[in-house]
């Protein structure tokens, strides 16, 4: 039986009258990495804020880690980390100075000098952060939320400045932060970091969780739609819309773009076969958390 | 404890990396010192200026108010506000670091570089103008205590109301400068008229200024002036505690 570090309740939060979060109820499992994905302004930052006790909700029961982050911040922020979006550091701390800064507000604070060298930081030791770029800053942060050991960390926009290999290395890391038992809540607006990284999504969208499940789950139950695509000179092929799981044929030249569910790409292979044609670029395309996006919100990633 | 340490001492590092408070606490008082004295430093004691000591003896102690005050309207609201301003408060707060040993801190860091400027102003006027030697060092380091702390308490207020960094400094400077010419630290307050005595009272420097001067040139302890600091920092403490926000 798996323990729920987070549970929340129809949280609600506005400011004046926009309602940032209208009503989000989730749970979080222990030694997961949970994923909050959506547009900007869908209310993700605005949860996470309420969970770690940053904001007063207006409504609904939130438990971190079985505190309540509005009565017992304290005792919560020692054992949770975060890396806050748009908090930046003065600019003329060096790297150095700042691990060793947040190292000594915690009790059981880990090595600072490993992290430093995990996230790559170890030759901007002495760098003042006004110099670092949006990487080497976003990485600090990091460091920073991870430097007090925490059982649960939060990630707000952790890539965003990052380049593709430093992103790749980031989600590395974070696997790593999960393998020895941390649990991760990443809000983020990249699809692909979502899919990679998480072990469970929720989509957020104008303020409520629109769906809610593994990223593989969500492509079944959203997306199950399978493109299975390859090239022929073959003159006829009305024989294809009739072959199992077929939903629809579309062709441009000699490309062939056949639509359909489960198992289609074994039934089209077989037809194809059958009809003496072997094309060598056969492939198919699975849906990704792209399209689950677009099916449960009705619009693409507004940024 | 380990906190508030730790964090006087980074902030300590990050107030000397900062040119315009070194300039400000400083230089400036420092300039002043050496300008004033070598106009003034060398005329013999007059009866109708200078509260009727040697012109280097009554600036001595007025100076270094004046970096009391270069600590507690320029430096440390501009530093608080541009803290709140890029989220340095939030991430404190979110490390579970407490509102005391934030503003425990700012106390902290005044008052090791109000020690280490007056040093500094001391020695350079003993060495330079041949000033009197505190006639009470008792006194004297209790109404330094004193007004320490009320311009740290002031400077504390200052960062915790003025929303941004740019309106913090700008509202320091005119403050700095206003307390400059008008509490007896630019023009003695022989010459000044009486609006501009009356302008200068209102501002907690000129008070600062005698409760330093007293004790230095042996016209005892100052109560009036001891209560009006104290009550200025105990106000403006009660304040910025209430006022304070972390974003």
């Amino acid at each position: 039986m798996m323990k729920h570090v987070i549970e929340v309740e129809r949280l609600r939060k506005t400011y004046g009258s926009t309602v940032a979060v209208d009503d989000v109820s989730l749970e979080v499992i222990g030694g997961e990495v949970f994923g909050l994905l959506g547009p900007n302004g869908a209310g993700k930052t605005t949860t996470v804020e309420c969970l770690q006790g940053l904001r007063r909700p207006n409504g609904g029961r939130v438990r971190v880690l079985g505190l309540d982050p509005g009565s017992q911040a304290r005792a919560l922020r020692r054992r949770i980390g975060s890396q806050l979006q748009q908090s930046a550091l003065p600019d003329r701390i060096r790297v150095w100075e700042a691990l060793d800064l947040f190292a000594s507000f915690s009790a059981n604070a880990s090595d600072w000098r490993t992290l430093m060298e995990q996230w790559g930081l170890a030759e901007k030791r002495t760098a003042p952060f006004s110099s670092l770029s949006g990487g080497q800053r976003q990485r600090l942060f990091v460091a920073l939320a991870l430097v007090n050991s925490p059982e649960l960390v939060f990630l707000d926009e952790m890539t965003t400045g990052l380049d593709p290999a430093a992103r790749r290395v980031a989600w590395d890391l974070v696997r790593a932060v999960r393998d020895r038992g941390t649990t991760v809540v990443l809000v983020t607006h990249f699809m692909d970091e979502a899919e990679q990284l998480c072990d469970r999504v929720a989509i957020m969208d104008r303020g409520r969780v629109v769906a809610l499940n593994t990223p593989q789950g969500l492509i079944t139950a959203y997306a199950n739609q399978v493109r299975v695509v390859f090239s022929t000179e073959h003159a006829d092929l009305s024989w294809l819309k009739e072959t199992p799981h077929v939903r629809g044929v579309t062709r441009h030249g000699p490309r062939v773009e056949v639509e359909g569910s489960g198992p289609v790409l074994a039934t089209v292979a077989a037809a194809l076969v059958n009809h003496g044609i072997t094309p060598s670029d056969l492939r198919v395309e699975q849906p990704t958390l792209e399209d689950v996006f677009l099916t449960v919100t009705g619009h693409g990633l507004r940024v | 404890m380990r906190t508030l340490l730790k964090l006087t001492w980074v902030e300590l590092k990050l107030f000397a990396r900062e040119p315009i408070t070194v300039i400000f606490t400083l230089a400036l008082p420092l300039m002043f010192l050496f300008v004033m004295g070598e106009v003034f430093g060398r005329n013999p004691a007059d009866p109708d200026v200078f509260r009727g000591v040697g012109a280097m003896d009554y600036y001595t102690p007025a100076y270094i108010g004046l970096v009391l005050a270069a600590i507690g309207v320029i430096a440390l609201p501009a530093h608080l506000a541009s803290y709140r301003e890029r989220g340095m408060l939030r991430r404190l707060r979110a490390s579970s670091v407490l509102v005391w040993s934030v503003l425990g801190s700012q106390v902290l860091v005044t008052f090791v570089i109000a020690v280490l400027c007056t040093a500094l102003l001391f020695f350079a006027a003993m060495l330079a103008y041949d000033v009197q030697v505190p006639r009470s060092a008792i006194l004297l380091v209790a109404a330094f205590v004193l007004s320490t702390l009320s311009f740290a308490a002031l400077g504390v207020l200052l960062g915790a109301v003025l929303p941004t960094a740019r309106a913090a400094q700008g509202v320091g400077i005119l403050l700095f400068f206003a307390m400059l010419f008008l509490s007896g630290t630019a023009p003695p307050r022989e010459v000044m008229t009486q609006t501009m005595q009356w302008v200068g009272e209102a501002m907690p420097l000129w008070h600062v200024v005698t409760l330093l001067q007293d004790p230095w040139l042996g016209f005892g302890w100052n109560t009036v002036e001891f209560l009006v600091v104290a009550g200025v920092m105990v106000a403006a403490g009660a304040i910025s505690v209430r006022a304070f926000r972390w974003e």
